[in-house]
């Protein structure tokens, strides 16, 4: 028998009770798996793909309103601007509006796929399919993947924002291409088609934009660049805004509130409740069995040995829960990446760095927790610890 | 014989909210190699106090205390750990057994304060229960056994790392008679086929009679009393 086996035994000795605080443990680790590594994922896809010398520029007011298309051709005739394009969030969905909506944009072909070379990856006959096609759409791999769509096939993708002169939310498009990522771990489930072919269609925004992208001939005329912009269109009744692609992105998801915050709220929150409850269950815990430290200790085992072992059981039960809901939180966020749900968050699976904060977690969990219990075990002495009843 | 234990001139002392209360005043006692001695007396007078010192639990507050030819009272507290797990083996009145180890297991305890490799562990361990006749027990949590048994259990986990001093308090106090008696044989075999020394604090009479000396410890004082 050693030390470990001796921890392990005092752990279960009341199964139902060891049960009840692993699942607690768990749920909080739970949390922490999934929230966090939720959190790295938008983060991440938020740079995916931005470069440094791509500026955004969208409406003033906010990035949904519109802006004249007439603004593309005097934002290229800026000094310092080398490529410009354009493109319209066309709140795309196949069929069934409540469970496969998706990222779809519509673009002018021939310039965005110029600025974005490098992150949509197609064939040159895609490419070209795409811009003479003038119902051409490119989808993403893994979209495509999603609903088994083919090249050459016709899709019905409707929208939650346009509609047709007919009434129909729906246009049918031809699949030009289906692309891929700079990268295997970059998202593709998003798809592109052709703005003319949205601008004659739709009942409203006609000859708008939702945003420019802007190409600046080195990173360091960015600043210089922005404000050209927006000091062009000041005082007019589309005012603009300008920043770079990463501040973009980030501004982007701050519309669902700042997840840093919340993340970070909703952990401590459920670690709080899990430090409160471990404590005063292992304090309870020893404290039923302050006879049997004496006990040990009259044999001969040092305080610091005890101390190593209460210690060590708080350690092995908040390390026996975060490891199974750090493994579950893995295998749900895995099977979400492949979800229609997740897989628009991009490459959801938990990364090293989480797993080992989360280890790091359980650490620190296990020690605050067994600080008290291991403490008193430490001070108690022989006399004292036999005598109680 | 010579002196396995000697107390010197030791005085003990307890507070019971602001008052003080002299246990032992200048206490003096000897106990030679292989003696079994009863110690017995009224409640309060001293005898687990007593027991205490001699197994360095607990510390007194002036005089000696010699363990075969050894100073002990002025021991570090990891110091009288290490020391209790050489020389001293504990019996109590309620066992005192970890009910999450089984027999073998509990035998086992004190020798995990030791160096020796698992194999050599489980003969001893199995030495230990051998001798006290429960063997066939070995794999028996201490609620599946009689309290005779646990009581024999805790006497295994009391020879097994072969201590000089055996310290029992009031061992039988929680038996039946004839159980006691059993028991108490063990004990005076014990003595006299291994030569342990041990000190036994009783309030029984039929206890003490197993001895081969009997102490009466009254208001922190000695009169012996012949076997």
């Amino acid at each position: 028998m050693t030390d470990f086996d001796l921890i392990r035994k005092n752990l279960f000795r009341k199964p139902l009770r060891t049960v009840l605080l692993t699942v607690s443990i768990f749920m909080a680790f739970l949390i922490f798996g999934m929230l966090t590594s939720l959190n790295v994922a938008l983060n991440r896809a938020s740079e995916t793909g931005a470069a440094s010398d791509r500026l955004i520029v969208s409406n003033k007011i906010n990035f949904t309103q519109p802006m004249p298309i007439a603004y593309v051709n005097r934002i290229a005739a800026i000094p310092g601007v080398t490529g410009v394009t354009h493109s319209n969030w066309f709140g795309a969905y196949y069929q069934d509006q409540r469970a496969s909506r998706f990222v779809g944009f519509a673009v002018d072909p021939a310039t965005y796929m110029v600025l974005y070379a490098n992150d949509i990856r197609l064939t040159p006959a895609e490419r070209q399919a795409f811009i003479a096609e003038r119902t051409g759409v490119i989808v993403g791999k893994a979209l495509a993947d999603q609903y088994g769509w083919k090249v050459g096939q016709t899709i019905p993708i409707s929208s939650n924002i346009y509609v047709q002169a007919d009434g129909r939310r729906s246009w049918d498009m031809k699949i030009s291409g289906i692309f891929t990522g700079a990268k295997p771990t970059d998202s593709t489930t998003a798809l592109y088609f052709r703005y003319d072919y949205l601008n004659e269609t739709t009942t409203f925004g006609r000859d708008q934009i939702g945003n420019v992208a802007v190409r600046t001939a080195s990173p360091d005329l960015n600043d210089q660049v922005a404000k050209a912009i927006d000091a062009t269109f000041a005082n007019s009744p589309y005012e603009t805004s300008t920043v770079d692609e990463k501040t973009f992105a980030r501004a982007f998801l701050k519309q669902a509130g700042d997840l840093n915050f919340i993340v970070s709220m909703v952990v401590a929150a459920a670690f709080a409740a899990i430090l409160m409850i471990v404590s005063t269950t292992l304090v309870s815990a020893m404290r039923e069995r302050t006879k049997e430290i004496g006990v040990m200790k009259t044999l001969g085992f040092s305080s610091p040995r005890v101390l190593r072992m209460v210690l060590g059981e708080a350690l092995m039960l908040s390390t026996l829960g975060a490891v199974l809901g750090l493994l579950t939180s893995a295998v749900v966020l895995a099977g979400l990446s492949k979800s229609p749900a997740g897989a628009s968050f991009g490459d959801l699976s938990m990364s090293p760095g989480v797993a080992v904060a989360g280890l790091a977690l359980a650490i620190t969990l296990g020690l605050v927790t067994g600080a008290i219990p291991a403490a008193s075990a430490l001070r108690m002495s022989i006399v004292d610890a036999l005598n109680r009843r | 014989m010579s002196a396995l234990i000697q107390l010197n001139n030791v005085t003990k002392n307890y507070r019971r909210g602001k008052e003080g209360i002299a246990i032992f005043e200048g206490l003096a006692m000897e106990i030679e190699k292989g003696d079994f001695v009863a110690i017995m007396g009224p409640s309060g007078s001293g005898k687990t106090t007593l027991l205490n010192l001699l197994g360095g639990t607990d510390r007194c507050d002036g005089g000696e205390i010699i363990f075969d030819g050894e100073r002990i009272d002025g021991y570090s507290e990891g110091q009288l750990a290490a020391w209790r797990a050489r020389n001293v083996g504990f019996i109590f009145q309620f066992y005192n057994l970890m009910p999450v180890l089984t027999a073998a297991q509990n035998v086992e305890l004190p020798l995990m304060l030791t160096k020796l490799p698992a194999k050599k562990r489980r003969e001893h361990d199995e030495t230990a229960l051998t001798l006290v006749e429960l063997a066939d027990r070995a794999k028996h949590k201490p609620k599946e056994l009689s309290g005779g048994q646990q009581q024999r259990v805790a006497i295994a986990r009391a020879i097994v790392s072969d201590p000089k001093l055996l310290l029992c308090d009031e061992p039988t106090g929680d038996l039946d008679r004839n159980t006691a008696n059993d028991i108490l044989r063990t004990l005076q075999q014990l003595n006299k086929e291994m030569g342990k020394t041990i000190v036994m604090v009783t309030h029984d009479p039929e206890a003490a009679r197993f001895a081969t000396r009997t102490l009466h410890l009254d208001k922190g004082n000695f009169a012996e009393i012949a076997a």
